[in-house]
């Protein structure tokens, strides 16, 4: 740990120095992730891939200033605004929903387009004139959600029982799911929430089996995705538990056990690597993303660090766009940034394929999202 | 609802509110003795558990390294007084860093994944339960005859800290460990899970160690006496301080020991501790703070009124969880007629 911030202080040194000496520097980037904090566990795969990023786009050489917001949304607003004060040309940030939805209006403002590597879809949608200058690197919820309800679909699953976090993410999930479900001829039976801090959700599942639902869709994001599951086994339920990308973490295997076997989820190809066909368009940069960070960190990184080198790759395809209308660092500039940012066709990221549109600034399709299933407690492709 | 469920759900109450239980002991046990209000022993509970799942998931421990640091600078405040004559230097005051550095050794260098289960729950006791004395040696001993207000926000500082520290040192994700055995006692429609059957004979078991201890024993009787008089108790050469700190002590072995019960049970994360040491206050609280028997049995109440209310209305289970301590609040201030804090 000491270590790790003597190195952070040195990097903080050096950027300074750099500062002074690097007016080479053309293109800079500000980056906010949550590095310390609650959502650690989701900001230092981020701050990690910073590394990984090109230095050079087009020609142009590229700084990147990187904050940390310490999970903390109003930390959010004054390292935006920090960043904007230095004159970014674009911001990657910040790990957090809350925070991101805080700091829209800054980036709007300033005319900073800004690429939220977050899971709330609501920083997108709906489409407003500040969110505008938003981007998002991580499939919206919907694009999941219809994965799975073709999958109940084709098993014929008739009643659904949804188990959700009682936070913006389980909300959003519950409606979602009851939107896609009641298309398909799916009724959703009954809908329980949890606290991520409950010890015990032993009332909830009783609840939910009571209803006899034919599956039972689990909503929530990291290790708080377990205890529902766990205890639906306990209570020796028998019908098909789904999962979202939220439980798409090494620790969910961990945490579950056995209990989680046979759990069907839908997320991003890099869970699955092998299996994936090499004709999937995004298989090569994801293997390499995951190489390059094995490489320097010795670690596999989680997927909310892909969605920070997905920001870098849709800023590699972009500014050289940009740089031939305008200089960089002037409003031009971003502006001309944020428009061709909106007009990215078919760009392979490491989760899927990007296609923007004024009115998707999200831009995942099919390819954004495999169904997977837990067998012999490691990921499988659903075939 | 049939006999099934409302049978399901009891046993869940229970076992949770066994928990509730200890906890609710441990805070009066040390409010009773030391007037703190020790908010923190929550979180005893949630870094024992994580402590217990680091040791499996061979992570490295690193609890052990808070020991030492608590130590040493308890040792560094004795060396503190002694220089400046305000007490005669012991050199027992070093046994406390003695002690971190053998546990950090021991958590960085023994094969924790593979000793028993029961080994490694006994590490994980002796590697928490110094937190305890420690933190009374250095944040409460030096204020110890400030009014409770204070020394109840010094609990709440401490509170604050030990969470940046427990981020610090387990991270933000959750862990669980592994059960202590599979099986289950079925009776009839029912099954038990050996878990729950776990938690409660070991509540129950230290329930009675702590009253054969109090009613028994010499330290025991001399813990009641400080609870009872201060003062009285000092004339009779009852030291405060040793009393203070094996207050801590018990408390912080009840909360760690019940941490390593329910951590196969659920997922706890490093700010779990809070919300259990709430609910055991609300049975402290139901027990005016004085009461033993009558906080155990309002921290089952408050267990079972939990699950049964999250099975009507999970969203709001909480609210009916806290809003329980109302009506005991109005009866004891109607009871005790208006008076002022005595303190």
């Amino acid at each position: 740990m000491a270590m790790k911030r003597m190195v952070s202080a040195l990097a903080a040194l050096a950027m300074g120095v750099g500062l002074v000496a690097g007016a080479q520097a053309q293109v800079k980037i500000g980056v906010v992730t949550s590095s310390t904090g609650p959502v650690a566990l989701v900001g230092i795969p981020q701050k990690n891939s910073i590394e990984l990023l090109p230095t050079k786009m087009g020609g142009l050489s590229v700084e990147y200033i990187s904050l940390d917001d310490a999970s903390n949304p109003t930390a959010a607003v004054t390292a935006f605004k920090k960043l904007v004060g230095d004159g970014v040309d674009a911001i990657i940030g910040p790990s957090g929903t809350p925070a991101a939805m805080g700091v829209i209006q800054i980036a709007a403002e300033a005319g900073v387009p800004m690429l939220a590597p977050v899971g709330g879809a609501a920083v997108v949608l709906p489409m407003t004139e500040p969110k505008k200058w938003v981007f998002k690197t991580t499939q919206n919820d919907d694009i999941i959600a219809e994965a799975l309800v073709g999958h109940m679909k084709s098993k014929g699953v008739k009643t659904l029982g949804f188990f959700g976090l009682a936070d913006p993410f389980g909300q959003n999930w519950l409606t979602v799911t009851t939107e896609l479900a009641e298309k398909a001829g799916i009724k959703v039976v009954a809908s329980e929430r949890f606290q991520r801090q409950d010890t015990s959700v032993t009332a909830q599942s009783i609840k939910l089996i009571s209803a006899k639902p034919d599956a039972i869709l689990i909503a929530a994001p990291g290790s708080s995705s377990v205890l529902p599951q766990t205890t639906l086994a306990d209570q020796k339920y028998a019908g098909q538990i789904y999962q979202t990308h939220g439980a798409a973490l090494p620790d969910f295997l961990k945490l579950g056990g056995k209990k989680v076997e046979g759990t069907v989820l839908a997320a991003s190809l890099m869970l699955v690597m092998d299996e994936v066909s090499d004709k999937h368009p995004s298989k090569k940069i994801a293997a390499k993303y995951i190489a390059d960070y094995k490489a320097k960190y010795g670690a596999e990184p989680a997927t909310f660090g892909a969605n920070v080198y997905d920001a870098g790759l849709l800023l590699q395809a972009t500014i050289p766009v940009a740089a031939k209308k305008a200089k960089p660092g002037t409003p031009e500039f971003r502006a001309a940034l944020r428009d061709a940012l909106e007009q990215i066709k078919d760009l392979p990221g490491t989760q899927g394929v990007y296609t923007m549109t004024p009115a998707d600034h999200s831009g995942f399709d099919a390819r954004g999202r495999e169904l997977i299933t837990v067998k012999d407690g490691a990921w499988r492709l659903v075939k | 609802m049939n006999l099934q469920i409302i049978a399901l759900l009891g046993q869940d109450g229970v076992s949770n509110g066994a928990i509730y239980a200890l906890v609710a002991l441990a805070i009066i046990l040390v409010f009773s003795v030391t007037r703190v209000m020790l908010i923190p022993l929550g979180e005893f509970v949630a870094f024992s558990a994580l402590t217990m799942a680091a040791m499996q998931a061979e992570r490295p421990v690193l609890i052990g390294w808070l020991v030492l640091a608590l130590a040493g600078l308890g040792a560094l405040a004795d060396v503190g007084l002694a220089v400046r004559g305000r007490a005669a230097w012991r050199w027992a005051s070093l046994a406390w860093p003695a002690y971190g550095l053998a546990l950090v050794l021991a958590l960085a260098f023994l094969p924790l994944h593979e000793l028993p289960m029961l080994l490694q729950a006994v590490l994980t006791l002796a590697a928490i339960t110094p937190l305890g004395p420690l933190m009374y040696r250095l944040f409460f001993q030096p204020v110890a005859h400030v009014s409770g207000l204070l020394l109840m926000i010094i609990a709440i500082a401490v509170h604050v800290s030990l969470l940046g520290v427990g981020l610090l040192v387990f991270g933000a994700e959750g862990s669980r460990t592994a059960p202590f055995s599979e099986a289950s006692l079925d009776l009839g429609t029912l099954s038990i899970a050996s878990q729950t059957i776990w938690v409660l004979v070991v509540s129950l078991a230290l329930i009675g160690g702590l009253y054969a201890m109090f009613e028994h024993t010499l330290y025991g009787k001399a813990l009641r006496a400080t609870a009872l008089q201060q003062l009285g108790a000092r004339l009779m050469g009852i030291s405060p301080v040793l009393a203070g700190k094996v207050s801590f002590a018990l408390g912080t072995f009840m909360c760690a020991l019940s941490g390593v019960l329910i951590a196969p049970l659920t997922t706890l994360y490093y700010d779990s501790g809070f919300i259990i040491s709430l609910k055991g206050f609300v049975g402290a609280i139901i027990g005016g703070l004085v009461s033993y028997p009558v906080a155990a049995l309002g921290a089952l109440a408050v267990g079972l009124v939990e699950s049964f209310s999250t099975f009507w209305a999970s969203e709001y289970k909480e609210v009916i969880v806290f809003t329980l301590i109302l009506p005991f609040l109005l009866w004891r201030s109607l009871k005790s007629g208006g008076r002022e804090e005595e303190h």
